[in-house]
């Protein structure tokens, strides 16, 4: 029996077999990048050691973040470097076959699919645009309370005035969000909502209010970057990254 | 299109464990490590979340 295993990092066309953009690329378990091309399509694979890379093993590691960080950025880097030349339909991260053949099968057998896909890509690529709300100011100033206020009165009003003022902010925020999605959607071929980021992850203060990926072509995305650079003002902060591999459009079987 | 700004290194990881864990082709491998969606996120998000503590506390 082998004791290794084949990772799957993406497809596309067979040309990429003859391309430089693999050379000195190496995968997740150190072992260089090639591919197996299965007529007009092409895997992009990279040898793993089987217990490593084993169901149990690769469940264990899920939550060892530093183990979780090498494979993602690896696994990143690999797709991106085709990205940057190819169409690319990149692969979710530990996709893993026993041996060529079952990868092989795979371009067989899902291969209308798999070009639809291709195509869909082709010449377009994601852009994610974040969107964070201001932190609001606390007003420092507070007006004095009236003579003929219970002192736990006013301060109960005031408390529940700074709140409402807090929350109104906040759906106004969130409006102007969801308007700019739909607006930048038009520019795009298709978009795909993220759920918000946890602050602790994203390390900002501001709360994140607006997270999504837009598949664009290059008119579409230099369009993009204009409009998220004109819509971001004091109190919704946009930003922009990409171009990425198109990861968040290459769900099979979705038009 | 250029490329080149937002490189491998300069990505922040949440905004790849987005892309890699919930998007790409989902092809079911002849190692059938369930990556069910959500869960998986969680799984990550969790180990962040704890190690970003950790580093808090430290």
């Amino acid at each position: 029996m082998s004791d290794h295993s084949v990772y799957l990092y993406a497809i596309g066309d067979a040309a990429i077999a003859d391309s430089e953009v693999l050379v000195d690329t190496t995968g997740v378990d150190a072992v260089a990048v090639h591919t197996l091309v299965e007529g007009p399509l092409a895997a992009v694979v990279a040898s793993v050691d089987r217990d490593r890379f084993s169901e149990e093993s690769i469940r264990t590691h899920l939550e060892d973040l530093e183990w979780l960080e090498k494979v993602a950025r690896t696994h990143h880097e690999v797709v991106d470097r085709i990205a940057r030349v190819h169409p690319i339909a990149p692969v979710r991260m530990a996709t893993i076959y026993l041996d060529d053949a079952g990868v092989r099968q795979l371009l067989r057998d899902r291969a209308v699919e798999l070009a639809a896909t291709l195509d869909r890509v082709r010449g377009r690529s994601e852009w994610g645009v974040k969107g964070y709300a201001a932190p609001v100011e606390t007003s420092a100033a507070e007006p004095a309370a009236s003579a003929s206020d219970a002192p736990g009165t006013s301060y109960l009003m005031r408390r529940r005035t700074e709140r409402d003022r807090v929350a109104r902010r906040r759906e106004r925020v969130a409006e102007t969000a969801e308007k700019l999605h739909q607006e930048f959607a038009q520019l795009a071929a298709d978009s795909r909502v993220y759920p918000l980021q946890d602050p602790r992850l994203t390390g900002r203060r501001e709360e994140m209010i607006l997270n999504v990926a837009y598949l664009v072509d290059e008119a579409g995305a230099a369009a993009l970057a204009q409009r998220v650079d004109a819509a971001t003002g004091n109190e919704l902060r946009l930003e922009l990254t990409g171009p990425w591999a198109p990861y968040s459009f290459t769900s099979l079987g979705e038009s | 299109m250029t490329y080149a700004t937002s490189r491998a290194d300069d990505v922040a990881l949440v905004d790849l464990l987005d892309r890699l864990l919930a998007g790409g082709v989902v092809i079911t491998g002849d190692l059938t490590i369930s990556l069910a969606d959500v869960d998986l996120v969680h799984i990550s998000l969790r180990a962040l979340i704890s190690s970003v503590e950790k580093l808090l506390e430290q």
